[in-house]
């Protein structure tokens, strides 16, 4: 599609407010070979639980309705792992569907258990996402995530996924960074940084103290991109509870989590990128057709839109949330963000798919230090922190459970409780990780608003996950 | 003896013979810290798909036949016929009405370039393509979408020219019997089993 009708660009609005209340996730590390997935699933549940004060078996009795965000039957040589699942969380026989939309099915998972809420059918659900990565050796796994390009069309080309993403991230890289090494090092410090944020997080898999130049070391795995720019390959749970008002109360009765309004749109794009069509940038409120007028003059090559550049899958889930949400200015409405950083360049891309900078201008948000938890050019807070689990390429890319670590991340910034569940020793030695000693706690104070964003292959798929404390809502009636 | 499994269609049913999966022993895997107590099992699994193209298998057939077919939306109702596609896609994505089936091999040759690239040190098991990988994206003059492909010869860089060549010898009867080489390059030149 290259022009919307206005049914098509309606305002997404729930019939009743939906509130996130609880969250929970499993360690995340390349291989489990001592555990199931459905000890995995057991672990995230019941720390959710943990959450609030209570035990899982009590938690249980509130829930109606499953949803399940499992990526890759392939992976786990399981059809129907919702089922087996759901049985060995013993919630038979409750209804239980799975959700399937690639690296953002978490956030895919937790958009339908939204509507089941917003519906009125469910007061109140479970949303738990997993991935199985382990059960192949890495080329084999890397053939697996080809499956999800086109069979015919692209998957014979190398069945290496890196290939079909990255000649859109030459082409950013040759338009709007101009080659310059002054934009490499930009992609590299993204590296850093969130390595560096995964330190402090036991549940992470890749923690990395690295500077810039280890970055530009490593492998080359497709020119300019480098094995340290990738995200990792992962395995892991994350879970969520969504309830309605009444039922977020009641849960949140003995916790210090208050419930959080929760509101998740989605957006999509061709799985191909070689079908894309030109078409005009559907416009955040805080952008103008103006400001694009001499975008082809200022970055020779990057007039197409969405081009090879772009993913209008992100767009369109941020220009559905924001409306939903009354959102004018992610930068200035938001306090905490978490991304999809499949490789360094493709976080650089989503900062101008979802507005936080214009198009073509994304590496500023990195530049200016507006991205980080402390602003290393001032030393104050920065202006929107991105990624302080690591994201995908320090944290995990579990990717069923991705979009719901995300919410599980941005969700302890607003109960204020980060701290409590990324410092404790108890937690660093259960998972066999050494805390480090300059560990830092990355709570950003006084956080109010949240986003998640999770993306699916090369933009066919991407969620928008907002989390608001309902006392600092931007519109009355969202 | 084992055969590879082989498939034809006979009256619109799949006719098969040969194996289409091939039996590996499952071993046990054990934990060489821990007393080599038993923690799981391998377990192989070698197994032939039996795929069709459907309506797209006009365009792998031409490959081997030195032709690169698109389609286009002749529908006049339709608010984007002429749009011309390649990825030949069998409906218009917009009326969804049946595209016409066109030889653009010509188009091609003439007004080919490269949009896009990326050179791939790594592949993913059952690669064949050696490596690195040149991955090119093509836009064609008249045509509303840009083709992933792979560039045989030469270095690749935005702008570049480009012409296809295809493998008449051998086929597989996959998008790998499409390739690319710059313009100017000499058939003495190309990889074996590929001519222009």
């Amino acid at each position: 599609m290259i022009k919307f009708s206005e049914q098509q660009l309606q305002v997404p609005k729930l019939m009743r407010p939906v509130y996130l209340v609880t969250a929970g996730q499993s360690k995340f590390d390349r291989a489990f070979p001592d555990k199931r997935t459905e000890e995995l699933c057991v672990d995230a549940l019941t720390m959710a639980a943990d959450m609030l004060s209570m035990e899982p078996a009590e938690l249980k009795k509130y829930i109606h309705t499953c949803y399940y965000g499992h990526f890759a039957d392939h992976f786990g040589d399981q059809l129907l792992g919702e089922a087996v699942i759901h049985d060995r969380l013993g919630l038979d026989p409750l209804g239980n569907i799975g959700v399937k939309t690639g690296g953002a099915t978490g956030g895919s998972t937790l958009w339908e258990a939204m509507k089941a809420v917003a519906s009125g059918y469910s007061d109140c659900v479970l949303a738990m996402g997993w991935e199985r990565m382990d059960e192949v050796p890495t080329d084999e796994g890397n053939f697996l995530i080809s499956c999800a390009a086109d069979k015919d069309w692209e998957g014979p080309l190398g069945h290496i996924y890196t290939g079909y993403y990255a000649v859109m991230a030459q082409k950013y890289w040759q338009v709007f960074g101009k080659e310059e090494e002054s934009f490499r090092r930009t992609l590299a410090e993204i590296s850093v940084k969130h390595h560096g944020y995964a330190r402090f997080n036991p549940f992470a898999q890749g923690p990395l103290k690295i500077t810039v130049e280890d970055v530009l070391k490593s492998p080359v795995v497709a020119y300019p991109l480098r094995a340290l720019d990738a995200c990792l390959m992962s395995v892991g749970a994350a879970c969520a509870i969504i309830c309605d008002e009444p039922t977020a109360i009641k849960l949140t009765k003995n916790s210090k989590n208050k419930p959080l309004r929760i509101y998740v749109t989605a957006g999509s794009h061709t799985l191909r990128p070689a079908d894309r069509r030109d078409m005009e940038i559907p416009l955040l409120p805080n952008e103008t057709a103006e400001q694009y007028k001499d975008f082809g003059k200022r970055f020779p090559g990057g007039d197409r839109y969405p081009g090879f550049t772009g993913f209008l899958g992100a767009r369109m889930a941020a220009w559905y949330a924001y409306r939903m949400t009354g959102i004018k200015d992610p930068t200035e409405d938001l306090d905490v963000i978490e991304l999809h950083d499949a490789f360094t360049i493709s976080d650089v891309q989503t900062y101008e798919d979802i507005g936080i900078r214009p198009y073509g201008e994304g590496r500023t948000y990195v530049e200016s230090g507006d991205c980080y938890h402390t602003n290393p050019h001032t030393g104050k807070p920065g202006k929107l922190p991105s990624n302080l689990s690591g994201g995908l390429i320090g944290c995990m890319h579990a990717v069923g459970a991705t979009g719901i670590m995300q919410t599980f991340e941005i969700a302890c910034h607003l109960w204020d409780r980060w701290a409590e569940m990324h410092g404790d020793e108890k937690r660093w030695k259960e998972f066999n990780r050494k805390k480090p000693a300059d560990w830092t706690d990355l709570q950003v104070k006084g956080a109010k608003r949240a986003l998640a964003i999770s993306h699916a292959g090369v933009g066919s798929h991407v969620t928008a996950t907002i989390l608001m404390d309902p006392d600092h809502l931007l519109k009355k009636d969202a | 003896m084992s055969m590879f499994g082989q498939v034809f269609v006979k009256n619109n049913q799949y006719k098969i013979k040969g194996d289409f999966h091939h039996m590996t022993p499952n071993t046990p895997i054990r934990d060489a810290d821990n007393g080599w107590k038993l923690l799981g099992v391998t377990n192989p699994r070698d197994m032939t798909y039996i795929h069709s193209y459907g309506g797209e298998a006009a365009f792998f057939e031409a490959l081997s036949q030195g032709k690169l077919m698109a389609t286009r939306c002749d529908n006049p109702k339709c608010e984007y016929k002429g749009s011309v596609y390649q990825p030949f896609r069998i409906h218009c994505p917009d009326c969804l009405k049946k595209n016409t089936v066109i030889d653009m091999t010509d188009i091609a040759k003439k007004s080919a370039k490269v949009h896009t690239f990326m050179v791939c040190e790594r592949s993913g098991a059952f690669n064949i393509l050696e490596k690195p990988i040149k991955f090119i994206n093509i836009e064609f003059d008249g045509v509303a979408t840009i083709l992933m492909s792979y560039l045989s010869i030469g270095e690749p860089a935005m702008g570049m020219r480009v012409v296809p060549i295809f493998k008449k010898q051998g086929p597989t009867y996959t998008i790998l019997d499409l390739s690319w080489v710059p313009a100017g390059t000499k058939e003495n030149q190309l990889p074996e089993g590929f001519s222009f």
